[in-house]
């Protein structure tokens, strides 16, 4: 990463009169698109840019120069999994013979048919369920299209009383957000003072009104949830299904599989677990798994093997939910899944999940000194401090009390980058830490080291932690600024 | 160990040891015994980095290539080497959602550039950094009427969208429990204006959603639509082909409120069907209404312009089931894509492609006239890069054409014995030309002499 | 330490209302924007929509949080404060004084279930 701000926009570099492009001369004459109708043609100019093909080039390059990826540093954001993302997956997913319209039929699309189904088979055993759709777009989506088939169950059991789904207190956001689209209300269950749900106050929220629970194990905290077989017992004795956020999957691996905790369907993030780049905020890729039983609940199109001639078909399901995307969802991504369960294997997969809970434990054995610690115990692959010790931060009453804001941009000037801040709502300073499996010993320990620095530093002189980053390409950002004085386009610049 | 894993055995035991443990087994000591797996997994052993590259090209060469004259949706468009080329630098793929501005400045300013260019193509005020594609950003425009709407719950489609388009908005409808109403088409194939109007003036209807071209590759006239929309406080949401965006009236000059769409026709590879993006812009007024990340610009400490994800108390990980949908990630490294791709094409090369596609379709459409076992479906109504024809011949034409490596055109649903088929600038004359010999070729002679 | 008014009613949600006569100026307290911070939007009803006691009509954005407004009573919204479309921050300067809704009382009963100013201040500890 470069710290010197390129902060230019295409537009001001554009001059009247440049090209970056170039065509085959149209050899048809005698059409025009002046031929249409005067009321159908696009009436005003557009103001893209007009630059030659190396002004766009440096452009990019210089504004990536301004950009930190997991292959610029370790990125210890909670709940993110940005495990390294191998570079034969690239390879794979750039393979022209993959760039096919989605609508040649399935015959003349065996590859990519066979890609998808291996995947879903993998994915399957790994999960412990009987069968994946790839078609979700992201995890969100994932998430809504698992709660489509709670509902599409329960629907077609004629049992339309359900409407409610039940969702941790210290759940992520996109949980009762995607409840709310598939049409339920949400009712929140407690945490105790572990960070784990409280199976006392689940009890009495059981009953005929209950679709079904989202949970993820481990959870928020990085905390497994060891009275899992006991809330899925109750749940489903209450006729709810049990749904499994796939986000922290990663160090279940091999281990303990989600439907053996006695989940029913659930959602994997390819892009956290499977390895694929997070793309600065997507494409992602977010399959959802069924236990048996379900299958058919399943979003259209299906890719289905014809046993007897071999062939893989597309299929549409008349009991299915419906559709939640356009076509088979986003392939490239999982021919990149792919390329990454076929490397690591059964050997491998099993120890992805371990070291990142070796790495986990290790940095919050080690910080433990500096940073408050809420839960103690073994996490999982990630966990949650309550920000710096009050030795280190002052008291919290005073205006230059050293918060988990400052901690994480000060980290910024490190070349790390900040953990999850603010996020699970349970603790005020949350500060949540994933390392994942591929960081070294020594990465880890240049963190660490770096860590408690910061907290002697914030000792010593809060104000060059209030103003962090210091050596950044920009300073700290007037975030109400930008809400107050709202400006989404170069034009309202 | 494993090249991905860079533990020596010397680092996990003194790891181990800081954490007061004796095994990589034992950091699961608290979970109960019967939920553990206790069998290797059911899959194949680790391969090679040579040995992936060969199954994968092996299993990538049973696709089979084709000359594409498919649409729907999805057009095989030219992108310029650049595109790939800048995708892959890694400081903007292996980055997460821009959260810490500071050091996020490249993914911000291209989102930001993306809006710029998606809100100006559309004619409207601003753009979000993208959904997932075309069909869930237009059940997104639905949800967005709905929520404008407060206490209204019918939105009007059009019939004349993709069926794979309906397919999801009815979906999410049915979940969400929408009051989704299609208006039929009319015998041009437009949607029947008379009936949208009667639906509306009932004063119940949130918002009206329409496409263009249509699912046949016609273009709709739209005139009066906003007006009577927005005379009866519904809103008017248009689903556009990004690249036509640059040459048909734009969704702001017919008067919408929301733009919605797929935007893989700029630039994005076929890919199989994803990923691609979906697009969505609105008018300022409705800003609180969108879903998904918006960036916008701000200061730094020191005065220095810069970006930074804002509205953000709009969202999901703030406002919970509240929220104005459940979508995070969306499609955010696609926005470079599309972005490099426009600054390259610029106004000019947005219009040549368009201009290009436009002959060559309505050039095909022709010769496929003159083959005389083709009829056109909606005489006379204008089309830009695609159309649907009715064969009427007996041959199994498309089947011999496939076989063939020619992709052409996509079965029309519903219709029996039609195709839409599109053109592009990458189906110039001499492809057309090849194709129709060979047309002519399979009616000269039947199927049994090719066999 | 946040300011508390005497003679207005309050709700445990942190909203008050300031009854004259017949009509309730319904806001949230300066408790209230202070735990949200620096206040950028306020999405407020329109005239004449009908509120309910104990259900949302709107809500308050700050940066990074944002907060539903539950009324406190029940009737129907005569006048919202323009003021706040242009400068929402008003919320933060004075919460007492920039109310958000006008309100016509349908049941002044309801005031009866609301905290006093004491009571309000006990559960803001």
């Amino acid at each position: 990463m470069n710290n010197v701000y390129y902060g230019k926009l295409v537009f001001e570099l554009s001059k009247p009169g440049r090209v970056g492009y170039s065509l085959p001369q149209c050899e048809v004459e005698g059409y025009a698109l002046t031929d249409l109708p005067e009321g159908l043609r696009r009436q005003s100019a557009t103001i893209l840019p007009e630059c030659d093909e190396l002004t766009v080039v440096r452009h990019y390059t210089n504004m990536s120069n301004n950009n930190f990826g997991v292959d610029t540093g370790f990125y210890p954001l909670g709940s993110c999994t940005m495990k390294y993302n191998p570079k034969i997956n690239e390879e794979m997913a750039a393979l022209q013979d993959f760039n096919i319209h989605p609508a040649v039929p399935a015959e003349y699309a065996q590859g990519a048919l066979r890609v998808y189904d291996e995947v879903q088979a993998m994915l399957s055993e790994i999960a412990g369920l009987s069968r994946f759709t790839l078609n979700p777009y992201a995890g969100a989506h994932g998430e809504l299209t698992g709660l489509m088939v709670i509902s599409t169950y329960h629907r077609q059991r004629g049992d339309v009383a359900r409407t409610k789904i039940i969702v941790p207190d210290s759940a992520h956001g996109t949980n009762p957000a995607s409840a709310a689209v598939a049409g339920f209300q949400i009712v929140q269950v407690k945490s105790t003072a572990d960070g784990t749900v409280d199976v006392e106050d689940l009890k009495p929220l059981l009953g005929p009104d209950i679709a079904g629970m989202m949970m993820t194990n481990p959870n928020t905290l990085g905390i497994f949830e060891t009275k899992i077989p006991e809330i899925a017992r109750l749940v489903h004795e209450c006729g709810g299904l049990m749904y499994y956020d796939g986000a922290n999957l990663n160090p279940m691996l091999g281990v303990c599989r989600p439907g053996d905790m006695g989940f029913d369907v659930m959602h994997i993030n390819l892009h956290k677990t499977f390895s694929t780049p997070h793309g600065g905020g997507g494409p992602g890729s977010g399959p959802v798994g069924v236990r048996e039983g379900l299958e058919h609940c399943l979003p259209n199109p299906q890719v289905v093997k014809n046993e007897e001639t071999g062939l893989y078909e597309l299929v549409a399901d008349e009991q299915s939910l419906g559709s939640v995307s356009g076509y088979l969802g986003n392939f490239a991504i999982i021919i990149r899944a792919f390329a990454y369960l076929l490397s690591l294997g059964k050997e491998n997969i099993p120890l992805a999940g371990k070291l990142s809970v070796l790495n986990a434990n290790y940095i919050k054995e080690c910080l433990r000194s500096h940073y408050k610690l809420p839960i103690d115990g073994l996490c999982k692959h990630e966990f949650v401090f309550d920000g710096l010790k009050d030795e280190y931060a002052g008291d919290h009453h005073d205006a230059d009390h050293v918060t988990t804001l400052d901690v994480a941009k000060r980290l910024l000037d490190y070349g790390f980058h900040a953990p999850t801040i603010y996020f699970p709502l349970l603790f005020h300073e949350a500060m949540m830490i994933e390392p994942t499996e591929t960081e070294s010993k020594d990465t880890l320990d240049a963190f660490i080291e770096v860590m408690k620095t910061i907290a002697e530093e914030a000792k010593a002189d809060k104000q060059l932690l209030k103003t962090a980053p210091h050596s950044t390409p920009i300073r700290r950002l007037d975030d109400v600024k930008a809400v107050k004085e709202p400006k989404f386009t170069f034009k309202a610049l | 160990m494993y090249k991905y894993f860079p533990h020596t055995a010397e680092d996990v035991q003194q790891m181990l040891d800081v954490i007061g443990v004796k095994s990589l087994d034992d950091l699961y000591a608290e979970i109960p015994e019967e939920l553990k797996l206790h069998r290797e997994l059911n899959l194949p052993s680790a391969k090679s980095e040579l040995e992936v590259r060969q199954i994968i090209e092996g299993v990538a060469y049973d696709n089979q290539n084709f000359a594409c004259f498919a649409g729907c949706g999805v057009y095989d468009h030219y992108t310029p080497s650049v595109v790939p080329f800048l995708a892959g630098r890694s400081e903007f793929s292996t980055s997460y959602t821009p959260y810490q501005a500071e050091i996020s400045q490249g993914t911000l300013q291209y989102i930001f550039e993306y809006q710029t260019m998606m809100a100006d193509l559309t004619g409207l005020d601003i753009s979000n950094a993208s959904m997932y594609d075309g069909t869930t950003a237009t059940a997104e425009a639905m949800l967005m009427c709905v929520a404008a709407a407060k206490k209204r719950n019918r939105v009007l489609i059009s019939g004349t969208f993709l069926p794979n388009v309906l397919r999801v908005v009815e979906t999410y409808a049915k979940f969400h429990g929408v009051d989704l109403v299609v208006v039929p088409a009319d015998a041009n194939g437009h949607m029947d204006k008379a009936v949208a109007q009667q639906l509306i003036e009932a004063d119940d209807v949130a918002g009206l959603i329409v496409a263009q071209p249509n699912r046949y590759g016609l273009i709709e006239d739209f005139s009066g639509l906003a007006d009577l929309c927005h005379a009866h406080k519904a809103l008017f949401a248009i689903n556009t082909v990004a690249s036509a965006l640059a040459v048909l009236r734009t969704p702001g000059e017919w008067g919408a409120d929301i733009a919605c769409g797929d935007g893989q026709s700029l630039g994005i590879p076929m890919g199989y069907g994803g990923p691609y993006i979906g697009y969505l812009c609105t008018t300022n007024a409705l800003v609180r209404k969108m879903p998904g990340r918006l960036v916008g610009a701000t200061t730094d400490a020191n005065g220095q312009r810069a970006f930074v994800l804002t509205m953000q108390a709009r969202e999901q990980h703030i406002r919970r089931e509240k929220a104005t949908s459940n979508i995070c990630t969306a499609q955010g490294f696609m926005c470079l894509y599309v972005a490099s791709y426009l600054s390259l094409m610029g106004p000019k090369g947005v219009q040549e492609v368009n201009e290009q596609s436009y002959a060559h379709a309505h050039y095909l459409r022709d010769r496929l006239l003159e083959t005389g076992v083709f009829e056109e479906v909606f005489p006379g109504q204008p089309f830009l890069n695609e159309f649907t024809v009715r064969y009427t011949g007996t041959e199994d034409l498309r089947g011999q054409l496939l076989d063939s490596r020619f992709l052409f055109g996509v079965p029309t649903e519903g219709m029996e014995n039609c195709l839409t088929l599109a053109c592009t600038e990458k189906t110039p004359k001499a492809l057309v030309d090849y194709l129709i010999e060979h047309i002519n070729y399979f009616l000269e002679s039947p199927e049994e002499e090719n066999v | 330490m946040a300011k508390v008014i005497e003679g207005l009613y309050y709700a445990e949600s942190h909203e008050y209302v300031r009854v004259e006569g017949e009509f309730g100026y319904v806001g949230i307290t300066d408790y209230a924007q202070d735990q949200l911070g620096n206040v950028v939007y306020v999405d407020m009803p329109e005239v004449d929509d009908e509120v309910t006691a104990g259900e949302e009509f709107g809500a308050v954005e700050s940066v990074k949080a944002a907060s539903d407004l539950f009324c406190p009573v029940s009737g129907t919204v005569v006048e919202v404060n323009e003021a706040l479309e242009d400068e929402p921050e008003l919320v933060n300067q004075d919460a007492f004084e920039n109310w958000i809704i006008k309100v016509r009382l349908s049941d002044p009963s309801e005031l009866e279930a609301l905290l006093d100013a004491k009571a309000y201040e006990a559960i803001c500890e």
